[in-house]
């Protein structure tokens, strides 16, 4: 015999599988600082994505690595203009997608120097 | 890119003196001078530029590593060295562990493709857990030499 799914338990339902299905949200950014994403802002994005409870993860055309770690994070040697995915899984994935995204977007904060750094 | 297109042999060092961050900076970049890397008139220059860019945020990485580094017109292209301080030093750090283990850059202005290749050539072999601790427990500069060479050789070449 089947069970009997009213509109009341069939929302239920749904809320329980969307609680234990993992939200798996991406988008592309664009390296926009002329040094590329070296030390400064690659810590900057390791604190970041550690503040979500999120897996973050970073694909480049070879890799993927995590972003909340700033040694995989470098070893992306990601040079002004690369394209990179950014991948957020997990219950706070959409806040922590717009986050990173837009630390990208703002270029890191990130002037240019002229003064030697 | 590979330890041997930047570290300078013999401005490795095994065991630092200083302890505190201004401190061994500075005596990673006398290691360049007297390696003839860097001229000694431009020390006080680079060590001031580094100290400045540490200001910026600590380049101390985590997991007791720390990577100080500056451009500089004074240099043509990409130098390095590597030390280690037993005792440790207070970095700043990341995860606030000391330091033990140094990557010093000094990068021409004008190549930031060459200074995130080095970036990315140290982080990825320090990835490697036994490699970090076989570095920080060297007992002189031609352990620390050999560990990078084989680093080198199992390393993709980029």
């Amino acid at each position: 015999m089947n069970p009997v799914v009213t509109r009341e338990n069939e929302a239920l339902l749904i809320e329980i599988r969307d609680s234990m299905s993992e939200q798996v949200v991406s988008r592309e950014v664009v390296v926009g600082m002329s040094q590329g994403l070296h030390a400064r802002p690659a810590d900057q994005l390791a604190r970041e994505a550690r503040k979500w409870q999120s897996r973050i993860e970073l694909l480049s055309d070879s890799q993927r690595v995590d972003g909340k770690s700033i040694l995989d994070v470098l070893t992306l040697a990601a040079e002004a203009g690369t394209r990179l995915v950014v991948e957020a899984t997990g219950p706070d994935a959409r806040e922590a997608l717009e986050a990173i995204g837009s630390l990208f977007d703002r270029n890191f904060n990130e002037q240019e120097r002229n003064d030697g750094q | 890119m590979k330890f041997s297109d930047f570290v300078a042999t013999d401005a490795i060092r095994s065991h630092v003196d200083a302890h505190t961050k201004e401190g061994v900076i500075r005596e990673m970049a006398q290691s360049l001078v007297d390696a003839g890397s860097i001229a000694a008139g431009d020390l006080e220059s680079i060590v001031k530029a580094i100290m400045k860019r540490e200001d910026l945020g600590s380049t101390g990485i985590g997991r007791g590593v720390a990577v100080p580094h500056t451009k500089h017109p004074s240099v043509n292209r990409l130098v390095g060295t590597v030390a280690v301080s037993h005792d440790g030093v207070d970095f700043e750090s990341l995860d606030g562990e000391p330091v033990q283990l140094f990557f010093l850059l000094v990068s021409p202005p004008d190549r930031p493709g060459d200074h995130l290749r080095a970036l990315e050539n140290i982080s990825r072999q320090l990835r490697d857990e036994a490699f970090c601790r076989q570095l920080k427990s060297a007992k002189g500069p031609m352990d620390i030499q050999h560990l990078l060479e084989e680093a080198d050789s199992h390393g993709v070449a980029s």
